[in-house]
């Protein structure tokens, strides 16, 4: 479905359905150089039980027009202007790695806009390694092999794929190399440049899930579980043996924890 | 910190798309002998067929066995998806079917399989899609021959059996100024010796049946969706891009930024043409892949002793091997296939008169007097094998269509298989030996 936001096209996967006013919606935001279809599967569910599933392309990524912004808030004003182009008052928020961040700044700056939110492979802050950020900035291919191997449980790199005759890496890899040029490298430091006061994360008012995987070496569990004790009722999900790419990892797991925080029965 | 590394081939040859079965511990790869799966309750049921959740559901569509095969082969290639198939034949039809319907055009390399030859020459046209065959080599010619309904460009790593090597970059790139993909038939080669996605094509499609199982004892065939090919810039695949009231009104193009061709593939061409893979011959498919990266060498250590020895030969007239330096893609075949330019040889027996009643005559007589070597229509086995092509794969195929391909009428075609060098050579010579006194020289 295509949206204008700040007077340029932007895209968001609906999972099949029409657009609902009647209905509640739950928008999806992708994390560094990807786009809408990491969120597919989970999604469609959401769009074919009782939601307007809207799963955005970030300006400059996917479908969606427009430069890549260069901070985490200039996202989240882009966000907003998403769900003011579609008249949505409210969502529920679900964001994973940059895209937890773009919902944690929506959600504590705009907290009457935010029904539920859900952080998948989150910290805050989010410090990128040096040794990334430098190939991203200059040896592109060399930071998405980075990106792609530590953004994954070590077993992923042989075992067997949750999607029968996929690999789930070398889909991540070519999602990746389909970025615009300097997309990655500027969304990874806008992840690193990323901080937010305890102040500003106390003020989060949505019921809150944090997803994390305990082989995540991208946003590592121990961060997951200070972020969550920073927020107000916060409940953490923890998924053993699962990285950083949760949604392709276990994506069955992530949907159960995502029904159960939106209450879908 | 240092930089990440993937896993070598030779590691995804024997890992790759396993996990030991959860509930037995199994180490080696089940065999799923199953055509359903129980669904645990009627909402994951519903999920699972609008594609909400993953998982199996009916082996025409996926089976656990075969999605081993499916993943290792994607991960050897370096591909987000493959799809495996009933045989080479399936897979090529798979591949063609989904991208297009009636009205649509193919540019092919003339240096085909006799099987995919008679597929595009005969039987597609019956449906619609037909093919121009070019001169492989000529790359005007591939861009000559590109219409407006075109919707394919394919060829073969090693256009079999004329030995042709592809030249798969400058081809890419012809395919994708017309905004076209390129895909191409690696049976000859496997993943050990070119990955085609690497050098620009778009889709591989393999006869498992050969060097991936090494056997002989099984048909199949995989398709494998590179992942690299912009079917919405291209525009000219509506299978892809545009609602399939057949799925839902899925767009494959919006539900998978980097696997729509295989998702259709899967949810059409499997669903509904039915050319799926059987659990067993996955099994059996991975039995001999776990060796793949081992014998692969050997092929090549074997074959160039072959190729040395008939190339000294008195009784040969000519050896077509991509790696001799008088085949006329030498110099690509040592960019491209650096590793080995597999283990099929061509040659001619040299004949007193050079007419065709004696090349036949020579080449029969040559094949009847080898022991070690199978008679038979195959590649790619452990054992070695011998063919004359003008009377076997080749056959529908008139004398102007054989050279047309790089075939002689006398022309000899060997596999080369993993026995000791040595004892393959003293049975070529054998044969060379009473094939020359029916040849008069």
């Amino acid at each position: 479905m295509k949206f204008l936001v700040q007077q340029q096209p932007a895209y968001a996967y609906t999972g099949g359905q029409t657009f609902d006013t009647g209905k509640p919606s739950i928008v999806f935001i992708h994390g560094a150089a990807n786009d809408h279809s990491v969120w597919t599967l989970q999604a469609r569910y959401f769009a074919h039980h009782g939601f307007n599933a809207l799963a955005v392309d970030l300006p400059g990524h996917g479908r969606s027009f427009g430069q890549a912004k260069i901070t985490i808030r200039q996202y989240a004003d882009w966000l907003i202007g998403f769900m003011d182009s579609g008249a949505i008052a409210k969502v529920v928020l679900v964001g994973h790695s940059m895209g937890s961040l773009i919902a944690l700044d929506v959600a504590a700056r705009h907290p009457q806009r935010v029904s539920h939110l859900a952080l998948l492979g989150v910290s805050a802050p989010m410090p990128v390694a040096d040794i990334l950020l430098d190939a991203a900035r200059y040896r592109p291919a060399d930071a998405i092999d980075m990106l792609n191997i530590w953004g994954h449980a070590p077993q992923m790199k042989w075992a067997a794929s949750p999607s029968p005759g996929t690999s789930t890496m070398m889909a991540n890899k070519r999602l990746l190399e389909r970025s615009a040029p300097g997309v990655l490298a500027s969304d990874l430091a806008a992840c690193n440049d990323f901080s937010m006061s305890a102040a500003e994360l106390a003020a989060i008012g949505a019921p809150t899930l944090i997803i994390s995987g305990t082989r995540d070496m991208m946003t590592p569990p121990r961060a997951q579980l200070a972020l969550a004790k920073q927020i107000a009722g916060a409940r953490l999900v923890s998924l053993e043996g699962i990285g950083h790419a949760l949604m392709q990892e276990t994506p069955s797991e992530v949907l159960d924890a995502l029904k159960q925080h939106c209450v879908i029965e | 910190m240092s930089a990440p590394k993937y896993l070598r081939p030779d590691t995804l040859a024997i890992h790759a798309g396993q996990t030991p079965d959860p509930l037995t511990g199994a180490r080696a790869v089940p065999i799923y002998q199953t055509a359903s799966f129980v669904f645990p309750d009627s909402d994951t049921a519903a999920s699972l067929f609008n594609l909400e959740r993953t998982g199996h559901v009916y082996s025409r569509i996926s089976n656990p066995t075969v999605a081993v095969f499916e993943e290792r082969i994607a991960a050897l290639e370096g591909a987000p998806a493959a799809i495996a198939t009933a045989s080479g034949q399936a897979a090529l039809h798979l591949a063609i079917v989904t991208l297009m319907g009636a009205g649509a055009h193919i540019v092919a390399s003339n240096a085909l399989y006799g099987g995919s030859h008679n597929l595009l020459s005969y039987t597609l046209p019956r449906f619609g899609i037909e093919t121009t065959f070019i001169d492989g080599r000529d790359l005007n010619a591939w861009r000559a021959a590109i219409r407006p309904n075109t919707r394919l460009l394919f060829g073969e790593t090693i256009g079999n059996p004329g030995l042709d090597v592809l030249n798969i970059p400058a081809v890419a790139a012809i395919a994708h100024d017309a905004g076209l993909p390129l895909m191409v038939d690696a049976t000859l080669t496997t993943p050990f010796l070119s990955r085609p996605i690497m050098h620009g094509a778009d889709i591989v499609m393999h006869s498992a049946t050969k060097f991936l199982s090494g056997h002989g004892v099984v048909i199949g065939g995989i398709v494998v969706d590179g992942g690299t090919f912009d079917w919405e810039a291209s525009g000219k695949f509506p299978t892809l891009t545009e609602p399939y009231a057949g799925f839902h009104n899925m767009v494959m193009s919006e539900e998978s930024s980097v696997a729509a061709f295989a998702l259709r593939a899967r949810r059409e061409g499997l669903r509904d043409f039915g050319a799926s893979m059987a659990p067993m011959t996955a099994f059996q498919i991975l039995q001999g892949l776990e060796t793949l990266h081992v014998r692969m060498p050997r092929h090549v250590e074997n074959a160039r002793k072959i190729v040395a020895f008939l190339a000294a030969h008195q009784d040969v007239a000519q050896v077509i091997y991509p790696e001799l330096p008088s085949h006329p893609d030498h110099e690509l075949a040592k960019q491209l296939l650096p590793e080995g330019a597999g283990a099929v040889i061509s040659f001619e027996i040299k004949t007193a008169t050079g007419t065709t009643g004696s090349a036949r005559v020579a080449g029969k007589t040559f094949i009847e007097k080898l022991n070690l070597f199978s008679h038979l229509a195959n590649i790619g086995d452990a054992k070695s094998l011998v063919i004359h092509p003008a009377s076997t794969t080749h056959f529908r195929m008139d004398a102007a269509a054989l050279k047309q391909a790089g075939i002689g009428e006398g022309s000899i075609r060997l596999s080369i298989g993993l026995e000791h060098a040595d004892d393959l050579i003293e049975d070529l010579s054998r044969a060379l030996v009473a094939a020359a006194k029916v040849a008069g020289t």
